[in-house]
């Protein structure tokens, strides 16, 4: 549940150490390349994978924590999956199966721009403590209203997330031990309860920020800027990226 | 002689709803005293905190910090000289990091580079908590948040520290770390509590509000062992609890 603290795998390789701001840049980069990409330019995704495996070993980043970390995207393989069967069109005959063109192809598309999406997230996320993507978000001018609830959400999901774990722990003291839909109720309640009373708490962070002075704009605390030759290395994998996506364009 | 680090004179306000919390409330604390502020729940202390670093607006009478008046255009300023440490520390503490929180607010008061690093090396030092500034507060201790907090407001160099509840949830020996720390402050201090026996190891001085107005100001010491004050304005020491000779 840590969010963040999870995530991120310590080290002191040339990507850990890239300015926040500018791995921001190259992975915005790199996923819109990938979502760029043709679905019929199978051996272009290939390459996106390549780059990508180059960044880990370059990050020293171990593919067992990616893997871990990249599980987030189950949900979405299912959907990818079942594609095939559900879509209409024509068809084609697998293993016994009847299944549908357009469908395989739909969810080839969903399965492989999700995964490399997810990889290229997990490695940003990895490799940049959340403390650092948010300053870095902040130096790339996104307004500091954004960056602020950004901040606060990641501060205050751990403390909600522990008193949910409170407030069903209490529940279940009590023998209330839901295994039916209709034994639901103690938990939406709950859920409701909660709400309120992160609401409550919000009220009282609020009014603690003010009492040291908040005015509505956070402060910036640290200044880490970035050479131009730092842009320009750490750019090299978007460049190929979106080169890829134009070759796969041209191609089909 | 330097004006007092609080002077509250006549003061009275009733929220919106026309709950009329306090009724002319007087209190004047010298620099450098330490003054526990005691009385039952629902007796206005809390409204009375927000009332010194202007939460709330006066609805009569008058607040001054270190001589400067409470008004909305000293706000920022009374901000930075009235150091509030709220009760739960998780609603004090938001910053991923604790080094991020200690900055917070000396950084909204415009204290930036060498100097920002210096207050907050200086005030985790003063709570006995620089080694653990780049670690997320979640992953602290109980204690450990409450010094951390303690800290967040110290950065901000105030007139006067006000600490709502300092030893609530606090185990035995963090509660007796915090008064450590607290002592060794030497800063001008207003201790809301319930818990009579750390005001009387902390303070020498109480004053004690009761729905909405003050109705003792004097040395700890005389007014816990008065057992027929106490019981009039539901105060009570914890069983078995006497108060020490001097």
């Amino acid at each position: 549940m840590g969010a963040g603290h999870s995530l991120h795998h310590p080290g002191s390789s040339v990507v850990h150490r890239l300015p926040a701001h500018v791995k921001i840049v190259v992975t915005f980069l790199l996923v819109l390349a990938v979502v760029a990409t043709p679905r019929e330019a199978f051996w272009i995704f290939g390459e996106h994978l390549g780059l990508l495996v180059g960044i880990w070993v370059a990050a020293r980043l171990p593919v067992a924590s990616i893997a871990v970390r990249s599980l987030i995207e189950a949900p979405f393989v299912v959907l990818a999956v079942l594609l095939p069967f559900a879509a209409a069109g024509p068809r084609v005959e697998w293993l016994g199966l009847s299944l549908s063109y357009d469908g395989l192809l739909a969810g080839w598309n969903i399965l492989v721009k999700g995964t490399l999406g997810v990889l290229i997230s997990v490695t940003l996320g990895m490799t940049t403590p959340v403390r650092d993507l948010l300053s870095g978000l902040g130096r790339l001018r996104v307004p500091g209203m954004v960056t602020t609830i950004a901040t606060l959400m990641v501060r205050y999901l751990e403390v909600i997330v522990a008193e949910a774990r409170r407030m069903r722990l209490a529940r279940v003291a009590r023998g209330h031990d839901p295994r039916f839909l209709w034994q639901i109720g103690p938990t939406v309640r709950g859920v409701g309860t909660l709400f309120l009373r992160s609401y409550e708490r919000g009220e009282r962070v609020h009014l603690a920020m003010l009492a040291r002075g908040y005015t509505g704009a956070m402060p910036v605390t640290d200044d880490a800027g970035a050479t131009r030759r730092t842009w320009a290395r750490a750019l090299v994998p978007a460049v190929v990226a979106v080169l890829g996506a134009a070759t796969g364009y041209a191609l089909t | 002689m330097s004006a007092p680090s609080l002077e509250v004179t006549g003061l009275a306000y009733a929220y919106p709803d026309g709950h009329q919390a306090l009724y002319g409330v007087d209190l004047r604390i010298s620099r450098g005293e330490r003054v526990a502020l005691l009385g039952p729940n629902g007796a206005g202390k809390t409204t009375l905190v927000l009332h010194l670093n202007g939460v709330h607006r006066a609805g009569a009478g008058h607040v001054a910090v270190g001589g400067l008046p409470v008004e909305k255009r000293n706000l920022q300023e009374i901000r930075r000289r009235v150091g509030v440490v709220f009760q739960d520390p998780d609603d004090q503490l938001f910053m991923p990091t604790v080094a991020d929180d200690v900055a917070f607010g000396p950084a909204n008061f415009g204290v930036t580079g060498p100097a920002l690093d210096s207050r907050v090396r200086g005030a985790l030092d003063a709570v006995g908590m620089a080694e653990h500034a780049d670690r997320s507060p979640m992953h602290l201790s109980g204690g450990q948040r409450r010094r951390v907090a303690l800290a967040t407001v110290l950065a901000c160099d105030p007139e006067i520290l006000v600490l709502d509840e300092p030893s609530s949830n606090l185990d035995p020996v963090a509660r007796r770390e915090l008064a450590e720390v607290l002592v060794g402050l030497d800063r001008t201090m207003l201790m809301v509590t319930h818990d009579l026996p750390y005001a009387l190891q902390l303070c020498d001085r109480a004053v004690v509000l009761d729905a909405g107005v003050v109705v003792a100001d004097g040395p700890i010491r005389e007014l816990l062992a008065d057992d027929e004050f106490l019981r009039r304005h539901r105060l009570e020491l914890p069983f078995g609890f006497r108060v020490p000779d001097a």
